[in-house]
């Protein structure tokens, strides 16, 4: 588990509770048209006041084409020492093709920056071998066993042609300091955090990654305990006892290991009430029984509003009861959504039309097959 | 006072409404919250996209947008006017006490809940559209109208309305048979009596929005109040 090295050292995430308002917002080209990530960063202007300045982050889809093939581990270091350990520990199963300091920009709002680096790496076709795993598997235990058992170095993102990028201070500087006008990608999510039941810190901040999923999360989850005890049985470790980590972990495991679809994945997180699956025709009824009588440990309960976002698209789903605030809006290929209709104007003036999902009810968005 | 809001943050555009101290035109506005709040004179007509809770707290001035509002307008508001020319967000009018907001297409959820009143204090919401889940939850007082218009197939509230209510009155343009409803509260096709008692609030919002009058009486409306043999009071405990 990671551990800051400082002598003064603050406590860290899971070492003290206190007592969330976050901003949440994403843009994705349907014709996978890729763009800077200036956009994304203004829409978080307008919502400054929704997040306290102790964590800011952002995923970018698409922004790795030349590195398409391989993972892109990004990896926070305490020093140097933890930096050889963790790449003594790569080395055993992974070729690394390039790897190299994430380019930043001195700015006095973000401060205590720790080792920021990334990795471009492909499992060893002989470990896999002998593991008889697929390499996503593979590559979601090394980040387990990295954030688990190096003390020092965290991996905060990990999937392919894509890159989460987040730190402690307000999103805007965040963007910033990462140059994220530099990049390009075809979708892009972004986070402001107003951290209430956990103290800030750089790998605490929002987006949570594994694999190509990636969470953006507003609210607090009554169910995290719950949720957690039942996801641990299945290989996951939550090693920051924050909420979101927790939800990243079960998209993981109902899309990719249990195989169900977004919408299905929707039903189970955000399960109708009993009464109001009760109304539903035959059909309907019967499977929003089934994914709620199978997966129930995987109710998420509480407020939130999150943005999955996964390669080639995400989802956008609230609370069933809708305890936060989200919008969508649409224009020529592009889909916006945000917790504040402010956000959504602030990348795109000339919006009309914009739509409210009810509680449960997940908007996704496909990019055309291909294109990303 | 003209005031270009597009370089200001919250507190700085509520401070120049409160020293300008008379009408304000708001140009530019993008999501800064509280505007107007506890304002109780004067006009502020607003140019982009005022933040969440608009006019909370509001004392009697009127607040008019010219496109969409955010979340939690009219909070607790006490008197004065709130109209919206689009939609509002979520929690609109949460524990209004007094007061008369107009929203010219739809509500998100939870509008209206805790609304209240007090002898001649009671507050208003007119929606032209539909609203979400939760309309009126444990409404106390003051009258609801969802018209519904333009609505389609959709349906004109969520699920959940009026749960916990157990004061004023609500106005919904559609059958009660389209309704899920609690057991607390009845429901009734209102009577031309019924409906002479918001005249003028349908009036009002004909006037602020331009519609036609007769394209809203052209079909009939349910009313829903509290059961009185059937009180809330007793849901838990018999006192």
């Amino acid at each position: 588990m990671f551990k800051s090295n400082s002598t003064d050292r603050q406590l860290l995430e899971g070492e003290v509770r206190i007592p969330s308002g976050c901003a949440i917002s994403a843009a994705v080209s349907r014709d996978g048209r890729r763009f800077n990530g200036e956009g994304i960063i203004n829409s978080m202007l307008p919502m400054h006041d929704r997040s306290n300045g102790l964590g800011g982050g952002f995923a970018a889809y698409g922004i790795y084409p030349e590195y398409k093939e391989f993972y892109a581990l990004h990896i926070f270091f305490n020093d140097s020492m933890d930096r050889t350990a963790c790449e003594e520990v790569l080395k055993e199963g992974f070729e690394i093709v390039r790897a190299e300091n994430i380019p930043i920009r001195k700015i006095p709002e973000i401060t205590n920056v720790p080792l920021i680096w990334r990795y471009f790496v492909a499992p060893l076709a002989s470990v896999l071998a002998r593991l008889q795993i697929d390499e996503k598997e593979y590559v979601a235990r090394m980040v387990m066993k990295i954030n688990t058992k190096i003390d020092g170095a965290y991996v905060f993102s990990s999937g392919k042609n894509m890159g989460v990028f987040k730190a402690v201070g307000f999103p805007e500087d965040v963007g910033r300091f990462y140059r994220l006008e530099e990049y390009m990608g075809y979708m892009w999510t972004a986070h402001g955090r107003y951290p209430t039941n956990t103290p800030g810190w750089w790998g605490g901040a929002h987006p949570f990654a594994l694999l190509d999923y990636s969470i953006v999360h507003n609210g607090e989850i009554s169910s995290y305990d719950a949720n957690r005890r039942s996801i641990e049985m299945f290989g996951y470790k939550c090693t920051l006892q924050t909420d979101t980590e927790v939800i990243t972990y079960i998209a993981d495991y109902l899309l990719r290991k249990q195989g169900l679809n977004l919408k299905e994945t929707a039903s189970v997180i955000a399960a109708p009430f009993w009464s109001t699956i009760e109304s539903k025709p035959e059909e309907e009824k019967r499977k929003l029984s089934f994914l709620r009588t199978v997966y129930p440990s995987l109710l998420i309960t509480g407020p939130f509003s999150i943005i999955l976002g996964f390669e080639g698209g995400l989802m956008a789903l609230n609370d069933r009861l809708k305890l936060r605030s989200m919008v969508t809006a649409e224009k020529d290929d592009m889909v916006y959504i945000a917790s504040e209709e402010a956000a959504i104007r602030a990348m795109e003036p000339d919006i009309k039309g914009i739509y409210a999902p009810s509680g449960g009810e997940p908007v996704i968005v496909k990019v055309k097959d291909g294109a990303y | 006072m003209l005031i270009d809001a597009s370089e200001l943050d919250f507190r700085t555009l509520n401070e120049r409404i409160r020293e300008a101290k008379g009408d304000c035109l708001i140009t530019g506005c993008l999501g800064q919250r509280f505007i107007g709040a506890g304002l109780s004179s004067g006009l502020i007509k607003i140019g982009g996209i005022p933040g969440n809770a608009l006019g909370a707290y509001l004392n009697g001035a009127e607040i008019i947008t010219e496109g969409d509002a955010q979340d939690a307008i009219g909070d607790t508001m006490n008197g004065g006017r709130i109209v919206v020319h689009g939609s509002a967000g979520d929690a609109v009018g949460y524990a209004m006490r007094g007061g008369d907001i107009y929203i010219r297409d739809s509500a998100g959820y939870r509008a209206g809940i805790h609304m209240k009143e007090y002898r001649d204090k009671v507050p208003v919401m007119v929606i032209g559209g539909c609203t979400g889940s939760f309309l009126g939850e444990y409404q106390a007082g003051g009258i609801i109208i969802v018209l519904g218009l333009n609505r389609g197939a959709k349906e004109i509230v969520g699920n959940f309305p009026c749960t916990g209510m157990h004061g004023g009155r609500m106005f919904l343009r559609c059958e009660p048979e389209e309704l899920r409803l609690p057991g607390q509260v009845v429901t009734k096709r209102a009577t031309e009596e019924d409906l002479a008692g918001i005249m003028p609030y349908l009036e009002e919002y004909c006037r602020l929005f331009d519609v036609e009058l007769d394209s809203i009486l052209g079909s009939g409306f349910t009313m829903i109040t509290p059961d009185s043999k059937n009180p809330y009071k007793q849901m838990y405990v018999g006192n």
